[in-house]
């Protein structure tokens, strides 16, 4: 699609206010990555549905932000597209989730690739208790054999990508452990990128950091999304739209409204997004 | 006028007197409890203190090389000698070997029990192991007497055993005269099953403290059930694993009944692990009630005593520093 068409699509949108008919020509400057559709979620065998009936388009190296108030379904949306549920017994995803012409909620999906396809950042920094290289070298050798000085490259080429080589360079055989807090989340960064991603899942990843290192982390997710499709789940309005291309809110497990930012934070077509956007609930 | 409906509105302050502190009470607790306190490092103190004092005439006849001395000679009254270095090494050994079978079935335990079991599963696994540390280690001699002695014999010792005899450089290890099934590698064997627990338990515990972050993250670069936890788990836990395998230690290393059963209790050097041999405890459970009271024989006894002490006190010590930060 070509740069008038998207704005079209927007300028159309603006004008239009529809509902559903509408949503479906939000579409921005790309192609779709990861089709959700019809999505349920389930925590377990009695629980109510945690999402309920998700339709969802993650567009190509566009950043897709995820608002709403705790416990809406936005991180459990997050876990269902890397399959993190799987690991726990009795959740269950009911549903499609398109990548690659497959559906990724199959039994047969391999696990570790679909994870090596579709990384994922964490809340909280989480360094391994080794090395910097290590850590980074540590998601790499799951998928790929690479010789000595291979394997160096990719670390230097993955810590450069997460904007952190200049700190580290001088250290990468010292702990990860004596990062400060914004150091490690761009290393955790750096690991989820060295495996070479198509997709990147950031999971509230500022919300423990504080102003300055969260200003380098949504610098970076910037300049990420020119090779990476990436979705975020924020709590922080200003931080998705800052960030986001496509902006999604959620409310008690359903999907209320997907638009692109610009239109999201000024003309919301829905009166729940509205007064979330603005602060009166959440 | 809304401010003074809230007030006429709001109940009055309760009226009473206050009980007077009884300090009398108070007193006599806290003399109660200091005093249960101050008897735990008393007995500690009086038991180092008898121990050392039994054990000074043997130290005092034969000086630091009671420890590496193999003579033990109680019947001929010119040639009467003592010396602790076979009940010290087979100590050492037996539990050293006992800590080399128990950990990887442990390892195996805790990793089928954190990562694999269904949780419905996980609680009577948990629990029957924890009951394996209720058997009372009489029975575990026992069992092992009649049970594990005849299979180490015929099925170990007869078939691996002599296999592994034959080859060169390490065949020695495995290479015995001594065929009766009693031997340095049975008790081993029977305390590996002794600790087992203990360790299983702790490695559970503390793989089950790796926050689940940290494990997501791992499997979220498409890491396996293993890469996870060889990668992660391991490397963040690594410490306190130790330091459960070092309680373990501390439980093999004192072990008496079990020990007495099965090892043969023979005061050689042994110089294979199929050899009969004995430790500390085994020596000292035989021969004390046989020992005439301020002879010669008990004092060298004590001084086994007071040294199997020193070993077990900086074994459990090290475990403890080492798992500190578990026990805060």
């Amino acid at each position: 699609m070509s740069m008038t068409e998207q704005q079209a699509g927007t300028t159309s949108e603006g004008a239009s206010f529809g509902g559903v008919q509408a949503r479906s020509t939000v579409a921005i400057n790309a192609t779709s990555r990861i089709s959700v559709r019809n999505l349920d979620f389930f925590y377990g065998s009695g629980d109510t549905k945690a999402l309920k009936g998700i339709n969802l388009e993650l567009p190509d190296r566009q950043v897709t932000g995820m608002i709403g108030p705790s416990g809406c379904g936005k991180s459990t949306l997050l876990r269902v597209l890397n399959r993190m549920y799987s690991l726990y017994p009795g959740q269950r995803a009911v549903g499609e989730v398109i990548m690659d012409g497959r559906n990724m909620l199959d039994a047969d999906v391999d696990l570790n690739e679909l994870r090596a396809k579709v990384g994922m950042v964490f809340q909280k920094p989480t360094p391994f208790p080794m090395t910097i290289h290590d850590n980074i070298a540590f998601g790499v050798r799951l998928h790929e054999k690479l010789s000595k000085s291979e394997m160096d490259e990719r670390v230097e080429w993955a810590l450069s990508r997460a904007a952190i080589w200049g700190e580290v360079k001088d250290r990468l055989h010292t702990s990860a452990l004596g990062l400060s807090g914004g150091q490690q989340q761009r290393l955790c960064i750096a690991r989820t990128i060295a495996v070479r991603p198509e997709v990147i899942l950031f999971d509230e990843p500022t919300s423990a950091l504080d102003p300055i290192s969260t200003l380098k982390i949504e610098e970076l997710i910037d300049e990420l999304k020119r090779d990476f499709t990436i979705c975020i789940v924020t709590h922080n309005m200003q931080q998705a739209a800052r960030c986001a291309d496509q902006v999604a809110f959620f409310y008690l497990g359903e999907l209320v409204e997907v638009a692109p930012a610009a239109q999201m934070f000024t003309a919301p077509r829905e009166k729940r997004t509205q007064e979330y956007i603005t602060g009166r609930f959440g | 006028m809304q401010q003074t409906l809230a007030a006429s509105a709001a109940p009055s302050l309760p009226t009473g007197e206050r009980r007077k502190a009884s300090s009398f009470g108070d007193k006599l607790f806290e003399w109660l409890c200091r005093g249960a306190g101050i008897l735990v490092l008393l007995t500690l103190g009086a038991i180092i203190v008898t121990l050392f004092i039994g054990a000074l005439p043997a130290f005092e006849r034969y000086g630091l090389p009671f420890i590496w001395s193999t003579e033990w000679n109680p019947v001929e009254d010119h040639r009467e000698a003592y010396g602790g270095a076979v009940a010290i090494f087979g100590t050492i050994v037996s539990a050293i070997l006992a800590i080399v079978f128990a950990v990887p079935i442990a390892f195996g335990i805790a990793f089928y029990l954190t990562e694999l079991a269904p949780s419905w599963l996980k609680r009577p696994v948990g629990t029957a192991i924890e009951l394996l540390a209720a058997v009372p280690s009489i029975i575990y001699g026992m069992w092992g007497l009649f049970v594990v002695v005849p299979f180490v014999q015929m099925n170990i010792q007869l078939t691996f055993g002599e296999a592994l005899a034959a080859l060169p450089l390490i065949g020695f290890i495995f290479e015995t005269t001594n065929f009766a099934g009693t031997s340095l590698f049975t008790a081993s064997l029977v305390l590996a099953i002794m600790i087992l627990p203990f360790i299983a338990a702790t490695m559970r515990d503390v793989f089950e403290q790796v926050p689940p972050v940290y494990k997501e993250s791992a499997y979220g670069v498409g890491a396996t059930r293993w890469e996870v936890v060889s990668g992660v788990v391991i490397p963040y836990t690594r410490i306190s694993v130790v330091g459960g395998i070092m309680l373990g230690l501390g439980r093999a290393l004192g072990e008496t009944m079990a020990v007495t059963f099965v090892i043969g209790n023979a005061n050689r050097m042994p110089a294979s692990i199929f050899d009969a041999s004995t430790t500390i405890a085994s020596v000292v459970a035989m021969e004390f009630p046989e020992s005439l009271a301020g002879s010669l024989k008990q004092s060298a006894l004590f001084a086994l005593g007071f040294l199997l002490f020193v070993i077990s006190f900086v074994v459990l010590a090290a475990s403890r520093w080492l798992l500190r930060s578990r026990l805060k």
